[in-house]
């Protein structure tokens, strides 16, 4: 069974010249134990697609679907509380700049102790206990020296390491990574991804990883979902994206990687296919 | 023939943090860099955050002086901290930033953003620089009806355009390039990249390309600059430094890059289905 379901989810968002579609009807199941990528280009509706699912989108957003179910349970009819309870435990997520999603104004141990106390009910000796061990398991040295340290105090891969290690307090079921290692240098990003990779199978939890990078795809996913204007171009396996990609615009994509470059030229998107059509929906 | 930029020993130093009871000690930013660039070749420097590629790419373009060693532009010593600018020397060195949103004045059209360099380095008539602005946005794959829009009208690889457009006003022989498409989509930095080897050859062009990025590196350059710590740990041509580095830092640095190889991803995937990992059978 499916960890997390989704059928034919549509975001959009009111503006000033009518009613803008971030997502449009998609599909996407996330198992237990596997490595989804989730990859698009800026504006693909890769990000605010899972914000959706997680409830995370401003009362704005105007959200639509036929089903979303998270470990059986209906996610679209859940009371908030009921929701929250879920977020943040069940399913955890990791974002872009590490440093701008730490508080700069309470320590790491505090607020890494702050998932503990909101959803484990731990008590204060047991929690800091918890929280060493779990700076330990992401790589943090000296572990209870850096609890008392705050966010500028830290390097972006050491506070990116201080976020995954909230994300895993509460052993989660699902893990949503949204580009976690884009504002990091290569050689940390290789440290990043290894760690999450081992963590994830450590502990068999799911893992969606949202990015714009076909390396980092290379690098982690099992099954791919490539998004392009609020649709799903093409949904396979890693292998087959990367040997055998069946849409022209996953194909336009590897192509303009400079590494894969074989002309003097780089192929562009709309060498490979008609933009304007594609996003009239045509 | 000189070479059109030459840098011998250059060395900057930064005021650190003193105290009460401790004296200030500089922070070598830049310990003795030496090269020098042929005109229409492109040098690559690569480094990761810190190691002083944006110091020397300011000192480059004669933003900051240099705290010793010698800048030789055309063969000629440049000195601003004790000469001040050169007249004329703005002319031969432009340059374009990481951030295409933090680089364009929100409140300048941007017909008159590309006039302005002219206004301040020649002595074209209005009519001459208008024609010379129009001209410019052809050339670098906008359309002359985009002159009197601001720059918030434009997205972001059509802003990197308009900064390289900018550069390209006086006609410099030397364009400085720091991390030109590390914020752009993979598919806009295939347009820009191709863009840029379309100015090279036009206009004779010689770059100095600042990145962290390996692929585009390899890609774009004909000579490959690393730097570690303010100082170059590598320096050869391109093929002389991707096929064999010499130092443990570069080595260290490519084995960082993602693979895209499909015979890598095959050896994972296998593996992680080996270890009960991994996406369900189809």
């Amino acid at each position: 069974m499916a960890l997390l379901e989704i059928r034919n989810l549509s975001v959009g968002f009111e503006t000033s010249t009518g009613r803008f579609h971030a997502v449009k009807g998609i599909d996407l199941d996330v198992h237990p134990r596997e490595v989804l990528a989730v990859v698009g280009e800026s504006g693909s509706g890769k990000s605010v697609a899972m914000l959706a699912a997680m409830g995370l989108l401003p009362k704005t957003a105007i959200i639509q679907a036929d089903v979303m179910r998270f470990d059986g349970r209906d996610l679209l009819t859940m009371p908030d509380a009921q929701r929250r309870e879920i977020i943040g435990r069940d399913i955890s997520m990791i974002f872009q700049e590490p440093i701008a999603s730490l508080n700069p104004c309470f320590t790491v141990g505090y607020q890494i102790e702050e998932v503990l106390r909101a959803h484990l009910n731990m008590g204060a000796r047991a929690r800091r206990a918890r929280a060493i061990e779990l700076f330990r398991a992401v790589g943090i040295p000296d572990p209870e020296g850096r609890l008392a340290s705050y966010p500028h105090q830290m390097s972006g891969g050491q506070c990116q390491r201080v976020m995954i290690a909230m994300a895993i307090a509460c052993k989660p079921k699902l893990l949503i990574a949204d580009e976690p290692t884009t504002a990091l240098d290569v050689t940390i990003q290789k440290q990043i991804l290894d760690l999450l990779m081992t963590l994830q199978e450590d502990t068999g939890m799911g893992m969606i990883m949202i990015t714009h990078d076909m390396g980092v795809v290379a690098e982690t996913a099992d099954r791919v979902v490539v998004m392009y204007k609020g649709r799903k171009m093409e949904e396979a396996g890693v292998l087959d994206i990367f040997e055998s990609p069946s849409h022209p615009y996953t194909r336009a994509l590897l192509s303009a990687l400079p590494e894969l470059a074989t002309g003097d030229r780089l192929p562009t998107v709309s060498d490979f296919i008609d933009t304007q059509a594609l996003a009239e929906g045509a | 023939m000189a070479p059109v930029l030459e840098a011998r020993n250059i060395v900057r130093d930064y005021a650190g943090a003193g105290g009460l009871f401790r004296r200030a000690q500089p922070v070598r930013a830049l310990k003795g860099i030496s090269f020098s660039v042929e005109q229409g070749r492109t040098l690559a420097v690569v480094g990761e955050s810190g190691c002083g590629k944006s110091t020397l790419a300011r000192i480059i373009t004669l933003i900051d002086p240099a705290t010793a060693g010698d800048l030789l532009i055309d063969g000629e010593r440049i000195d601003i901290a004790r000469q001040g600018l050169p007249p004329g020397l703005r002319r031969k060195v432009q340059i374009v930033f990481q951030n295409p949103y933090g680089s364009l004045n929100p409140r300048q059209k941007v017909g008159d953003m590309l006039m302005e360099p002219l206004i301040l380095n020649t002595k074209d008539t209005a009519e001459q620089r208008r024609d010379k602005a129009m001209a410019m946005l052809v050339k670098v794959g906008l359309a002359p009806e985009h002159f009197q829009r601001y720059p918030h009208m434009f997205s972001g690889g059509q802003r990197q355009r308009l900064a390289i457009a900018r550069a390209l006003m006086v006609n410099p022989r030397l364009l400085v390039l720091d991390e030109p498409v590390s914020a752009l989509d993979l598919s806009v930095q295939a347009q820009v990249l191709n863009l840029l080897a379309d100015l090279q050859e036009e206009f004779d062009l010689t770059y100095v390309f600042i990145s962290h990025d390996l692929s585009v590196v390899r890609y774009i350059a004909d000579e490959v600059m690393v730097m570690w710590k303010g100082e170059v740990v590598e320096y050869g041509s391109r093929d002389a430094v991707f096929d064999a580095p010499q130092h443990d830092y570069t080595r260290t640095l490519f084995a960082a890059t993602p693979v895209t190889d499909v015979a890598a991803i095959r050896a994972r995937v296998a593996r992680r289905r080996a270890a009960g990992i991994g996406a369900p059978a189809a």
